[in-house]
Parts: C-alpha cells; sequence; structure tokens
C-alpha cells in the first residue's frame, strides 16, 4: 500500500515575523468614519432644522382658510387657493408635454440613434448640458419665445411649456436610463420571433421600463412644482383672486410664497411657512408615489 | 467552460447512445439550408469564412468547436439575427427551401417567423408565463383560439403539466431548466419550421439538460433543429449530423477566424473523423 503524501501549494507564505497586533491604521479608520458623519449632520441636519422651523412658524396659519381662501390683503382671510390649483394644473401640464416627449426622444436615442453619426452623439450631450441649465434661462427663453413669440401671453399655458422644458433634459435622461436597464436578451427573443422593430420596443422594451420612467417622470414633476424663477420670468403674477383657467393669468404656489415674504406683516411669514408646508406635502407625496412605484415594479432580471 | 470529464471518448458507446440517423439517410431528405461560401465580419474582422454546409429536414444538425471558432455567429446567419448587430457583415449564399435568405427583397422579419431560436441564457419576457407564449402568436396576428396555441406550444415543450394551474404567474419564477423550455415553447407558438438553439443547455444542471436533450429528440419528427453546443457528449447524444468548426489563426499570429473542419454523420465525427483536427478535439486533446 502506498501512502499518498499530501501535497499543499500555497501562494503565499505565513510571515511568523509580521505581529498580528493591529497596528497604526485604526486612528484613520475612526477619523474618515467621523468625517463621513460630520458630513452626513451637515447635510440632513440642515434640512432637519429647515423643516422644523418651517413647520413651528407655519403650523398657526394652517387652515382650511389656506386651502381654499383667496388671496387678501389680510392675513387672516388670506388663502392660496388659486395658487394651490394652478400649481396642480401646472403639474398636470408638465406630465401631459414632458413625458410623451421625453419618452419618445429616449426611446430614439436608445433603440433607434446610430451612435456612429456625430448628430446622434452630438443630441446625447446637448440634452446632458440642457439638463443643467438653469431654470431663469428657460425663464428667458419662456418670455420671449412663448409668452412673446408666438404669443401665448401670460398664460398657465405658457407657464406649463416653460416648465415642461425646465424638466425634459430629466426625464429623457431618466427614461434612457429606464430604457437601457431592459437586458438586450429580451429584445433578442422578441425579435426571434419575428416581431418588428416597433413591436419590440412597443411591447416588451416600453412596459419593461414603464417603473423607471414612471420614477423619473414624477421626480422630475415635483422639482417643476417646486420652481419659482422661470415663473416670475414669465409673469406669474402674484397677486390673483380667482381660480385659475388655462388661458388666464395666475400663479402658482411657489410664487405666492415669494410674495408673502416679501410683505412686512409678520402675520404674513407665518403665512408663507404654511403655504411652504403645503408644497412640501405636495412634492413629498408625489416622492412617495415615485419611491412606491419604483419597489413595486422593481424587476429582477 | 470545460468539457474535460472524459478525456478519451468511449466512441463505442457514443455509437450506441446517439441514435443519429446515417449519412445517406440524411441526405435523402429535403434540404432546409443551403449554405455556400459564407463570410462573416464585424466591422471588418473576419469571424468565420468559407463555409459550405447543408441542413436536412427533420434532423438535429449540431456546430460543435472551441470557442471563438464562429459557431454562434454562424447559426445566427439562419434567422438574420446579424442582422441587428452593428458592424455585421454576411457574405456569400444562405438558401432556405432555394430561396436566398439574404436577397434584397427578403424580409427578416418574416424569416425570423419561420425559423425560431432559442437562446444560451433563458430569455423570458417579464411577463406571465401565458403572455410568454402568446406574445408570438400576437405580434404575428395569427388567428384562431390563442389558448389552444399556448396550450400545444406548453405541451410539445413537455412544460404544460408543471404550469398549467398558474398560466398566470410571472415568467421570471419559474426555474432556470423550466424557462429555457418555456422559451422553446414560445418558439414553438409561431408554428416555425426551423429551430435554431444556441447552446440551449449550457446555463442548466444535468437533470434539466437532460430534459431538454429528449426534447429535442421529440421535436425532430415535427421540426428541423440546428444546436450550438460546447458540450461534445451532447452533440453526440442529439445530433444526425455534426459539423465541426475550429479557429484558423494567420501566419503572423495576429488574426484568427472561424472555419468548417469536417461535417458529417454524427457517428462518423466521434468515431473516424476524416480529419486530424476534428479526431484532437473528440478525444479531448485539443479544445
Amino acid at each position: 500500500m502506498t501512502v499518498i503524501e499530501p501535497h499543499v501549494e500555497r501562494d503565499y507564505v505565513p510571515a511568523p515575523e509580521e505581529p498580528i497586533k493591529r497596528r497604526g491604521q485604526a486612528w484613520k479608520n475612526r477619523l474618515f468614519k467621523l468625517a463621513m458623519l460630520f458630513s452626513m449632520f451637515v447635510a440632513f441636519g440642515t434640512l432637519a432644522v429647515l423643516l422644523v422651523d418651517t413647520v413651528v412658524t407655519g403650523w398657526p396659519a394652517l387652515s382650511t382658510q389656506l386651502l381654499t381662501g383667496l388671496p387678501s390683503t389680510v392675513p387672516d382671510e388670506a388663502g392660496a387657493r388659486p395658487a394651490i390649483l394652478a400649481t396642480l394644473y401646472l403639474g398636470a401640464l408638465v406630465l401631459l408635454f414632458s413625458v410623451p416627449i421625453g419618452v419618445l426622444t429616449a426611446i430614439y436615442l436608445e433603440e433607434y440613434a446610430n451612435r456612429e453619426r456625430w448628430w446622434n452623439r452630438a443630441i446625447e450631450v446637448n440634452i446632458q448640458n440642457l439638463a443643467a441649465v438653469p431654470a431663469i434661462v428657460y425663464g428667458i427663453l419662456g418670455l420671449a419665445f412663448i409668452v412673446r413669440g408666438i404669443g401665448v401671453g401670460r398664460v398657465v399655458l405658457a407657464g406649463g411649456l416653460i416648465l415642461t422644458l425646465v424638466v425634459l433634459p430629466t426625464v429623457v435622461v431618466a427614461s434612457r436610463e429606464a430604457i437601457r436597464s431592459v437586458p438586450d436578451s429580451i429584445r433578442q427573443g422578441a425579435f426571434a420571433l419575428g416581431a418588428t422593430k416597433w413591436q419590440v420596443v412597443w411591447r416588451q422594451v416600453l412596459p419593461a421600463s414603464i417603473p423607471g420612467i414612471a420614477t423619473g417622470s414624477i421626480l422630475a414633476l415635483s422639482r417643476a412644482v417646486g420652481e419659482t424663477a422661470p415663473l416670475i420670468m414669465v409673469g406669474a403674477i402674484t397677486y390673483v383672486a380667482f381660480n385659475p383657467t388655462l388661458m388666464g393669468p395666475y400663479t402658482a404656489l411657489p410664487v405666492q410664497i415669494y410674495n408673502w415674504t416679501k410683505q412686512p406683516d409678520a402675520d404674513f411669514q407665518t403665512l408663507a411657512a404654511a403655504g411652504a408646508i403645503v408644497l412640501l406635502v405636495i412634492v413629498l407625496s408625489m416622492n412617495a408615489v415615485a419611491i412606491f412605484l419604483r419597489n413595486r415594479y422593481r424587476k429582477q432580471w | 467552460m470545460t468539457q474535460m470529464e472524459s478525456p478519451r471518448i468511449d466512441s463505442t458507446r457514443i455509437a450506441e447512445v446517439s441514435h443519429g440517423l446515417e449519412r445517406t439517410e440524411v441526405e435523402r431528405r429535403e434540404k432546409v439550408f443551403s449554405v455556400s461560401g459564407l463570410s462573416v465580419a464585424y466591422h471588418g474582422n473576419v469571424a468565420l469564412d468559407g463555409v459550405d454546409l447543408n441542413v436536412h429536414r427533420n434532423t438535429v444538425t449540431a456546430f460543435i468547436g472551441p470557442s471563438g471558432c464562429g459557431k454562434s455567429t454562424f447559426i445566427r446567419c439562419f434567422n438574420r439575427m446579424n442582422d441587428l448587430v452593428p458592424g455585421a457583415k454576411v457574405s456569400g449564399t444562405v438558401l432556405y427551401h432555394g430561396e436566398d435568405l439574404y436577397a434584397r427583397d427578403v424580409d427578416a422579419v418574416e424569416i425570423r417567423r419561420r425559423i425560431g431560436m432559442v437562446f444560451q441564457k433563458p430569455n423570458p419576457f417579464p411577463k406571465s408565463i401565458y403572455d410568454n407564449i402568446a406574445f408570438g402568436p400576437r405580434v404575428l396576428g395569427m388567428k384562431g383560439s390563442l389558448d389552444e396555441r399556448v396550450e400545444n406550444a406548453l405541451r410539445q415543450a413537455a412544460l404544460w403539466d408543471e404550469v398549467k394551474d398558474r398560466l398566470k404567474d410571472g415568467a421570471l419564477g419559474l426555474s432556470g431548466g423550466q424557462q429555457q423550455r418555456l422559451c422553446i415553447a414560445r418558439a414553438l407558438a409561431v408554428n416555425p419550421d426551423v429551430i435554431l438553439m444556441d447552446e440551449p443547455a449550457s446555463a442548466l444542471d444535468p437533470i434539466s439538460t437532460t430534459r431538454i436533450e429528449d426534447l429535442m429528440h421529440e421535436l425532430k419528427r415535427e421540426y428541423t433543429i440546428v444546436i450550438v453546443t460546447h458540450n461534445m457528449q451532447q452533440a453526440a447524444r442529439v445530433a444526425d449530423m455534426t459539423a465541426f468548426f475550429s479557429v484558423l489563426v494567420d501566419e503572423d499570429g495576429g488574426r484568427r477566424h472561424g472555419i468548417l473542419v469536417e461535417y458529417d454523420s454524427t457517428t462518423k465525427i466521434f468515431t473516424t473523423p476524416s480529419d486530424k483536427r476534428t479526431e484532437d478535439y473528440v478525444t479531448g486533446r485539443f479544445g
């Protein structure tokens, strides 16, 4: 009987001279951890302070009067119904315009555009740049081209169009991400069954990317709802004592808040804070919907 | 990916397990594909060069060979899936029942409706089991009862009994082997003429692999099957005809492309190949 010698190959030799005690790395770890905690505190703490301050200041003015009342020069009688309504209209318009345009653009860029052509690459770079353009620039553009150029006027529709421009690049980028995350094997499988390009995109790629598109669009929408600068630029006038209509003058909630903060009367400051709470609730509930959608339809490939 | 479990293939055993047809019998059957002088290049780099080969009706034809020999590239020429790869260029002729697949007026979509494909990794759509099968008939606007079609396809793919009570459940909840049979059923649902399988069992466990292989024996009665496989034993078990592809390295050593070395009945390829390179490969000395 032969005894087989165990033969173990090591690619390292444990060096007995190396101490196994903790070396001088520990304080670096601790320092870094502290730096991270501090950064988080700065980011999160500021937000928390702002939120608490706003809620505490605005709480007394938070009433049905605020939600249903019309603006007034008397703080006790002032409400923000026209502004809230206009903000909701603006949001609806933004969704109506930006989702179809943004999604179709994203489909073109992801599924149809030939990246070897320079103009397609140019469009891609431009869209990314557009997402970084300050909103006030869109306001100026909107004033020149939409309000005056094609003569839409200082109306809700114009505001909706301008906010659409502001968020469109974001919607395109988010939709492209969502479309790109659909694995190629799905497209191949559909093509192999004799589906046309259109059927592959419309019946497989798009349904599979809807959660991502919805999440991105809602986040873009909540940004649009909070925008103030471009709306001031295109004349969302600040005193509107009637319900807005699509083609009528309007003010939006952020503009209304801005206006209240400019009033010397301290009661208006409270009102502004209360308005801010309303705006926060609107935006946060949109974000909640986005998170819900993302978790509900998360796909495992 | 290694198939080196048995470096010396027991050729008598293979001759037994392979129920492959004789070459003369295969060649008596109608030609489904007739390939001549086929070359494929990606962005000018030749991947596969000068392939001549016929595929006959109601047979299983296997393509074997080492990685990079162009066998997957080749199988994608039969349903023009290479059209979807940017920079791919196919030259030479592929006749399908005598018609040139690459003729100018041929619609690739029509071809893929007749020539189904199953991929290496199971790729069910993120939809219900039912909708996966129904997708093909729906996009092709096929008449008749959809429920019947779905049931037939699932029965042919030997999956019906496992899923009949949960057709509305998501297909992604199935096991890997079930997913692959679902993909086969999906391909069958559009009544194809040919089924191409690109390493259909390489991502599956041995039991699922056996089921897929049994399925191929069943399906060849009604369909013509072309399969790419890394697994030589699999080719020996399922194929009537086997084509061995290899990699040809240029003199300067820089460029390499795939070539067809030998194409013959499976029994011949695995017992008495005429080419030294085939022999080296099937006996495990190379590859």
